[in-house]
């Protein structure tokens, strides 16, 4: 699974220098500067139970990274051990060019936001940010020009005397990423920091995040489940599952071409639509024939010559299916209407096709009623095939 | 002979812990059962039903059970010999008479001595005022190391404490006794308050441990990323957020220490004995007739701390003993 974050790896990572399999022959010697943050066959094991094995990962300087999958994936477990708050069994962490797998948390250079905001609740607001520079001893005046620094940044001047109990949630979570920024470090850790704010301070304090990652610079590990977020904020997405990174890329790559059924599915909303179906070579290519249906693939890119006989799994996304007659190369159908969906700038509409059944996402004013019969087409080129026994892209 | 003690001590001890417990049922039945009602049929004059016609009788013959103990105690102590010679305990006393309550504070004979209790109640001070410190710091500094700082073998370390919980402490009076008396140890103050610390701690690390198993780890993890220490970040982050239960460990503490008759007669030494020892020293010094009138007044002088406490914190000990007990 890593070779395959691996050969969907970008351009970016890969002028990065850390390829994971370049690295692993050698991964004990101090090979690279230039990651900010290197993972390197990384095992973390809870008694017998291990959570992440073999885990390898590079994340250049400045690079915004989000960790994504569904709970339980490990995600959270690795960003805790890139903090170092969690012992890990084997393998090595890096940060800016020093080893730090054995580090105290406060000498790896991180700042890390928390889900629950975990502020401090005695302590006012002021006291929540300079907690840490107090420990470590600062002179009064760095400490108190720092605060007043990230205060200003993040608008948070008119509450610092004012106790966590006091503020808002986002206020919260600012007062939080607050206390990650006065620590003036390289690397910013995120563990599902917007999950417990209600929809729309999600949405004002991702762009609040975002633009702080474009004016600061630093590189930001990103944990989260939601794929907004993560299409939004990342540079890169490593979607996670059962321990193990199954893809890393740039959002568009991990939408546009999913490395296998986990990750296409993952990623989208409505889901993909999927087909069980079986690939049959033919004069001009390659087709898939699903229950009833018969789909051309010549305009698909497959990643290999298409074996004939080989069963497949046909996935489409329902915002790539348009509907009434379009352009010949597009593969046109028909089916009845399930039921309709109105979300306001969209609608979801539920058909069937080979028995199974579909959505099509289309505009927000449509006149379609269940119990119509509607014609709708696609682009072969924008679907996904999936080996049907290892589910990995064809 | 400790009998006599505790028997006298415990129905004032019962008959507020059953007020307590009563009285949340009470608060609690009540709007249950008027939402259950509400939708379905509206709202209804309240009335007495024949349920809670036998609550309330219940409660009140409970109630009674438990303070008629009291009631007699306290009715006694007022009463002159002849009178309670002569009477029925529970006629009223004929004058107020405090004759008793002073010789019982200041000029009791217990034993030789007759100075009366106030010298074991300054004792009891003396013994439970370090003894509840030393017993909650322990226990805070314990319960907070085994839930947040993963110590191999923590699960170990506690399940033995928790055993120490449950085992009598008659078994260990021996064997502590011969230590401490090889120590040169034996018989003073500092002897008597290592023992309730000692055996404090178990319950006292079991309900912060649950208290801070409570509290959310992510706290922790943001104190350690700023750089916090073992103390730093107890001392800092999590003694402020504890008031709670520093205010049931203290109340749970105070009144166990204070109750405690066999650890402050065995350890504390003569010069220390503490309340409850010479109060029973009082009560069985006889010359020729029983003072009841005496023995009760001094009986509720010694009872008097505890019983306070209950009073003024009740709602914090029912949240101790739910501390304890939920978790546990």
């Amino acid at each position: 699974m890593i070779a395959e974050a691996t050969t969907h790896s970008t351009a970016r990572s890969q002028g990065a220098g850390g390829q994971p399999d370049k690295s692993r022959p050698g991964a004990a010697a101090p090979a690279d500067g230039d990651s900010s943050v290197s993972v390197r066959d990384l095992d973390i094991a809870f008694g017998a139970h291990k959570v992440i094995a073999g885990l390898n990962l590079e994340i250049p300087p400045g690079e915004f990274l989000v960790l994504l999958g569904p709970s339980g994936c490990g995600k959270s477990t690795l960003l805790n051990a890139i903090a170092g708050l969690l012992d890990i069994s084997d393998g090595e962490i890096w940060i800016d060019g020093k080893n730090v797998t054995w580090a105290e948390p406060k000498d790896r250079g991180i700042g890390m936001v928390f889900q629950s905001y975990a502020l401090y609740p005695r302590m006012n607001v002021e006291r929540n940010l300079s907690f840490g520079l107090r420990i470590s001893g600062l002179p009064k005046a760095e400490i108190e020009a720092r605060v007043k620094r990230v205060s200003e940044l993040l608008q948070l001047d008119g509450l610092l005397k004012r106790r966590p109990a006091e503020l808002s949630g986002g206020q919260r979570q600012r007062v939080a990423i607050g206390r990650a920024l006065v620590r003036n470090v390289d690397v910013f850790l995120f563990d599902e920091p917007l999950s417990n704010l209600d929809a729309k301070l999600r949405n004002e304090l991702r762009v609040e995040i975002k633009k702080l990652h474009q004016r600061l610079g630093n590189t930001m590990i990103y944990v989260t489940h939601d794929q907004v977020e993560a299409m939004t904020l990342a540079d890169r997405i490593a979607v996670m599952r059962g321990g193990v990174i199954q893809q890393l890329g740039p959002p568009k790559e991990i939408y546009r071409r999913p490395v296998n059924r986990f990750v296409a599915s993952f990623i989208g909303s409505p889901g993909m639509n999927f087909f069980d179906g079986r690939i049959e070579t033919t004069a001009s290519g390659a087709e898939v024939r699903l229950d009833g249906a018969t789909v051309p693939l010549d305009r698909y890119g497959f990643k290999r010559p298409p074996e004939g006989g080989r069963k497949a799994i046909f996935g489409i996304r329902p915002e790539h299916i348009t509907l009434g007659e379009t352009p010949p190369e597009q593969f046109t159908t028909h089916g009845m209407v399930d039921l309709v969906e109105g979300m306001g700038a969209d609608t979801i509409v539920w058909t069937s096709l080979a028995g199974a059944p579909l959505t099509i996402r289309t505009d927000g004013d449509t006149a379609i009623r269940p119990g119509e019969t509607i014609r709708f087409s696609f682009d072969p080129a924008n679907a996904c095939l999936f080996d049907a026994e290892t589910d990995l892209r064809l | 002979m400790s009998i006599d003690v505790t028997s006298s001590r415990e129905p004032p001890k019962g008959a507020s812990a059953l007020a307590f417990r009563s009285g949340s049922a009470n608060e609690r039945a009540a709007p249950s059962r008027q939402r259950e009602k509400s939708p379905t049929r509206g709202r209804k004059p309240k009335h007495l039903t024949i349920g809670r016609v036998g609550l309330y009788a219940f409660v009140a013959v409970a109630a009674a059970f438990f303070l008629l103990p009291a009631v007699v105690m306290v009715l006694t102590s007022l009463k002159t010999m002849p009178e309670i010679r002569n009477g029925s305990i529970f006629a009223l006393p004929e004058s107020f008479d405090l004759t008793a309550w002073v010789k019982a504070w200041s000029s009791a004979c217990t034993g030789l001595n007759c100075e009366g209790i106030r010298v074991g109640f300054w004792n009891s001070v003396v013994i439970t005022v370090p003894s509840t410190i030393a017993s909650i710091a322990a226990g805070a500094t314990l319960g907070y190391a085994l839930s947040f700082w993963r110590v191999k073998g923590a699960d170990i370390l506690f399940a033995i404490l928790l055993l120490g919980a449950f085992l009598p402490y008659q078994i260990f009076l021996y064997p502590m006794v011969r230590a401490f008396s090889m120590v040169g140890l034996y018989n003073t103050l500092a002897c008597i308050v290592i023992v309730h610390v000692i055996f404090g701690l178990p319950i006292m690390t079991l309900i912060f441990r649950n208290f801070y198993a409570g509290l959310p780890v992510e706290l922790f993890n943001a104190a350690r990323v700023d750089g916090g220490g073992f103390f730093r970040i107890f001392w800092n982050v999590m003694l402020p957020m504890s008031t709670p239960i520093l205010i049931v460990a203290a109340i749970l503490q105070i009144t166990n220490i204070w109750n405690d008759f066999i650890l402050g007669l065995v350890f504390a030494g003569r010069e220390n004995l503490p309340m409850t020892v010479q109060l029973n020293n009082v009560v069985n010094s006889t010359y020729g007739e029983r003072e009841y009138n005496l023995n009760m007044a001094a009986t509720i002088l010694t009872a008097a701390v505890p019983l306070l406490v209950y009073f003024v914190s009740g709602r914090w000990f029912v949240r101790g003993i739910a501390a304890g007990a939920v978790k546990g």
